[in-house]
C-alpha cells in the first residue's frame, strides 16, 4: 500500500489531494490561500494541517509531488520564421508544455520586439526557424539579435539542425544561457514536440521554480514539478487513451475558464475523419492545448467584450435584459468580486463563461474550406475535427462553482457544418478538482490515476 | 543537396503525376518538399521559405492554371524569395490553345519555365540542372 500527496500551487489557492493506492481512491483534500509573494510554504503548511485534520491523523506519505501555476505560470516567447509553419510549431510546443505564450515573433526580429521579451518578463525563449537543412539565415540573425540585447534568460534552440554550430558559437560569444533540442518542425508540416517539451520542463524545474519562490518547499517534495496545465494535459491524455486493461473514454475535450485565460484541451486523432477532405497545414498533435489570453471572467473580461461583435452584444442584452458591456467592465475593474446567491449575477456569470467557451472552442477547432470542383464539393481541412468527441470535461473554479455548468459547457457545440465543433457530447465535471492532481499521480501510477479519474468525474 | 518544392495548385486534385514527380526528382538527388494536391500559392511559398528551396515546381492539370498562378511571383518577391526559380507544367490551360501564346503569358507572370502538356518530368531534368547551376 502506498499513499501519495499531490500539491497544486495556484496563484490564489494551494490545493492538496491525498491518495491511497490500496483503496484506489482519494482519502482527503484540502486547500488554503497561496502566499507566493511572501512564502509558498505558509500556504502549503496550512493546507497540510487541514488535510491532517480531515484525516484525523498525521500520516506519512510515500511520495509527495507537485505542480504549479503560481506567479503567472510559465511565461514563454515563441520565435520562428513563417507564421503558419515554424512559428506555429514553436507556439504549439510551448502550449503543450503547459506554458503561457505571452509573445510570438516571426521572421527577422527587431529591437523593440526584443525589448518586449524583457518587459513581459518572459521566463524561457523557444527559438525555432527553418526545417532541417532549410533556412538558417533567419534563425542565426535572430540569435544574434537576442545576444546583442544581452538576453540572459534560458533560450532553447529548436530550429534547423544545420544552423546548430553557428547558434552554439553565438550563445558562447554572448555568454547566453542556451540549450539545444531537436527541430520543432524538421520537415514541412511535421510537428516534433517531445524533445523541446522535455527541455522546457527541465528548465522550469531547475530555474523557474526557484525564481518563483517555490524552491522553499522543494525539499519536502520528492520530485516532478510540472506546470499545472501540463499536469492537466497528462491527465486528459491518460483518461482518453486508457491504461492497460482500464479503458479510456476515447476522444475528449477539456476546458478550464479562469479569471485571465481560457484553456482548451482536445484529445483526439488528428487524421481526417471523412473521405471528402484533404488535410492542410501543420500536423496536429493528439493531445492539443490552446490558451486564450484575452478570454476570462475577471482580468480578461474586457477581452471578452472585444471578442464580441456589436450585434452579438445587442442580442445578448436584449435576450437577458442586461448591459453586458457594463457587467464585463465591472468585473475587469473588480477582479476579486464574488457573487453569492444572486440569481441575476449567476446568470451573468453563466453568460460570460459561455462566451469564453464559445470563442475559445471556435479558435481551437478545425475548419473546412469549400472547394467546388466538377467532381462535386470537396474540402480543405485545417485543424482538428472534433465532431465525434464523446465527452467534454469542465475543470477549474469557475465551472466547478457555476450554478449551471452544463449551460456553459454546451457552448462548445455549434451547427455550422464548416466548423468542426463537437456535435453531441456528454458533459463531465471535475467537481473535486482532481484533474491536475491525477496528472501528477499518472507519473507514478497511471493505473491508479485513471481509476480515480473515472470514479470522480461526474456526468452532469 | 538542392531543395525543390512541388505540388498541385488550386482546387486541382489530380494526384498521380505529383507522386511521379516526387519520385523522379528524389531519384535524381534532389530534396523534395511536396505540399501535395489542393495547394494554395501560400502553401508553396511558405514551404519554400522554411526549407530554403531553390525552386518551386507547380503542377496544374485541370485547366485553371492561369487563374491559380496569377500573382505568384509578386508574392515570392514580397516574401523575400524573389529570386527563386518558378516552373509550371501539366495541362496548364483549358483545351487546345496555341502553346507559344500560353507560354508567353506565363513567362510574363514571372515563371522561368513553362512546359507543354504531355511533357514528362524527365524531360524537365536538364533544365533544372542548368537553372540550379549544377
Ligand atoms: C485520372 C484523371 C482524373 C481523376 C483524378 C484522380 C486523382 N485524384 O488523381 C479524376 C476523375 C478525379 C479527374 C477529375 C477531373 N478531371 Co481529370 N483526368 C484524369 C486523366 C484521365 C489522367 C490523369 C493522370 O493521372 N495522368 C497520369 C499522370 C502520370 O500524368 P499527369 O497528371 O499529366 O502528370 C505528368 C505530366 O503532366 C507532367 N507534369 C505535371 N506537372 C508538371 C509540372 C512541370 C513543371 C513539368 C515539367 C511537368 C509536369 O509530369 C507528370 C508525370 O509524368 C487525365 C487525362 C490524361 N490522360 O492525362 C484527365 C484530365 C487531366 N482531367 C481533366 C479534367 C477537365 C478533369 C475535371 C475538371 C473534370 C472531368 N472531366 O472529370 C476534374 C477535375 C477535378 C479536380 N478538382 O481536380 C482534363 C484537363 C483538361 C485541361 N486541362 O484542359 C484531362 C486532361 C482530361 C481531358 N482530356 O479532358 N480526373
Amino acid at each position: 500500500m502506498s499513499r501519495y500527496l499531490t500539491i497544486d500551487i495556484g496563484s490564489t489557492f494551494t490545493k492538496l489531494v491525498a491518495v491511497d493506492s490500496e483503496k484506489e481512491d482519494i482519502i482527503a483534500t484540502s486547500s488554503s490561500f497561496t502566499t507566493v509573494a511572501t512564502d509558498v510554504t505558509i500556504g502549503y503548511k496550512k493546507a497540510l494541517e487541514k488535510l491532517y485534520d480531515s484525516l484525523g491523523e498525521k500520516i506519512k506519505f510515500d511520495k509527495i509531488i507537485s505542480c504549479s501555476s503560481a506567479a503567472g505560470g510559465l511565461k514563454m516567447c515563441a520565435i520562428g520564421l513563417v507564421p503558419e509553419l515554424t512559428v506555429e510549431a514553436a507556439k504549439r510546443v510551448c502550449l503543450g508544455a503547459g506554458a503561457r505564450v505571452d509573445l510570438v515573433l516571426s521572421n527577422h526580429i527587431n529591437r523593440s520586439e526584443v525589448e518586449e521579451i524583457k518587459e513581459k518578463k518572459i521566463d524561457i525563449i523557444l527559438l525555432a526557424g527553418g526545417t532541417d537543412g532549410g533556412n538558417s539565415e533567419c534563425v542565426i540573425y535572430n540569435a544574434n539579435k537576442l545576444g546583442e540585447a544581452g538576453i540572459s534568460i534560458p533560450v532553447i534552440y529548436a530550429g534547423n539542425k544545420s544552423a546548430k554550430d553557428d547558434i552554439e558559437d553565438i550563445f558562447k560569444k554572448y555568454g547566453m544561457n542556451g540549450y539545444f533540442v531537436e527541430n520543432v518542425m524538421p520537415e514541412i508540416n511535421k510537428l516534433n514536440i517531445p524533445s523541446a517539451r522535455e527541455k522546457i520542463r527541465e528548465i522550469f524545474l531547475k530555474n523557474i521554480i526557484e525564481a518563483k519562490g517555490i524552491k522553499s518547499i522543494e525539499n519536502e517534495i520528492d520530485k516532478v514539478i510540472l506546470p499545472t496545465p501540463e499536469s492537466v494535459l497528462r491527465a486528459c491524455d491518460l483518461l482518453s487513451k486508457g491504461y492497460m486493461h482500464e479503458d479510456g473514454l476515447g476522444e475528449i475535450v477539456c476546458l478550464d475558464i479562469g479569471g485571465a485565460t481560457t484553456d482548451m484541451y482536445s484529445m483526439s486523432s488528428p487524421s481526417a475523419k471523412r473521405m471528402d477532405v484533404v488535410l492542410k497545414g501543420l500536423e496536429e498533435p493528439y493531445a492539443k492545448r490552446t490558451v486564450e489570453g484575452d478570454l476570462g471572467m475577471r482580468y480578461s473580461a474586457t477581452g471578452v467584450l472585444k471578442a464580441l461583435s456589436e450585434e452579438e452584444i445587442r442580442l445578448i442584452d436584449e435576450e437577458f435584459d442586461i448591459d453586458l458591456a457594463k457587467e464585463l467592465n465591472f468585473r475587469n475593474e473588480h477582479v476579486d468580486c464574488v457573487f453569492e446567491d444572486d440569481a441575476k449575477e449567476a446568470l451573468i456569470e453563466t453568460i460570460i463563461g459561455g462566451i469564453c467557451v464559445d470563442k475559445a472552442m471556435y479558435r481551437h477547432v478545425g475548419k473546412l474550406e469549400e472547394i467546388f470542383s466538377q467532381m462535386g464539393l470537396i474540402y480543405n481541412q485545417t485543424g482538428k475535427d472534433l465532431t465525434q468527441i464523446k465527452y467534454v470535461i469542465g475543470t477549474g473554479g469557475v465551472l466547478i462553482h457555476a450554478h449551471n455548468p452544463t449551460q456553459i459547457l454546451e457552448k462548445v457545440k455549434g451547427n455550422n457544418p464548416l466548423v468542426l465543433r463537437p456535435r453531441n457530447p456528454k458533459y463531465l465535471l471535475d467537481k473535486d478538482y482532481i484533474l491536475s492532481s491525477m496528472g501528477l499521480i499518472s507519473e507514478i501510477d497511471p493505473l491508479l490515476a485513471i481509476k480515480i479519474l473515472k470514479k470522480h468525474l461526474k456526468e452532469i | 543537396m538542392k531543395t525543390i518544392v512541388i505540388g498541385v495548385i488550386g482546387a486541382d486534385c489530380h494526384a498521380v503525376g505529383n507522386k511521379i514527380i516526387d519520385y523522379v526528382l528524389r531519384e535524381h538527388g534532389y530534396n523534395v518538399v511536396n505540399v501535395g494536391v489542393l495547394s494554395s500559392q501560400e502553401d508553396f511559398i511558405n514551404a519554400a521559405i522554411e526549407s530554403n528551396a531553390s525552386m518551386i515546381l507547380v503542377s496544374s492539370l485541370y485547366g485553371q492554371g492561369e487563374l491559380d498562378c496569377r500573382g505568384m511571383r509578386e508574392k515570392c518577391v514580397e516574401a523575400g524569395i524573389g529570386d527563386i526559380k518558378l516552373y509550371v507544367g501539366g495541362n496548364i490551360v483549358v483545351g487546345k490553345q496555341n502553346f507559344d501564346e500560353v507560354k508567353e503569358r506565363f513567362i510574363k507572370m514571372g515563371f522561368d519555365r513553362v512546359f507543354a502538356p504531355n511533357t514528362p518530368i524527365e524531360a524537365d531534368l536538364p533544365f533544372i540542372k542548368e537553372d540550379l547551376g549544377e
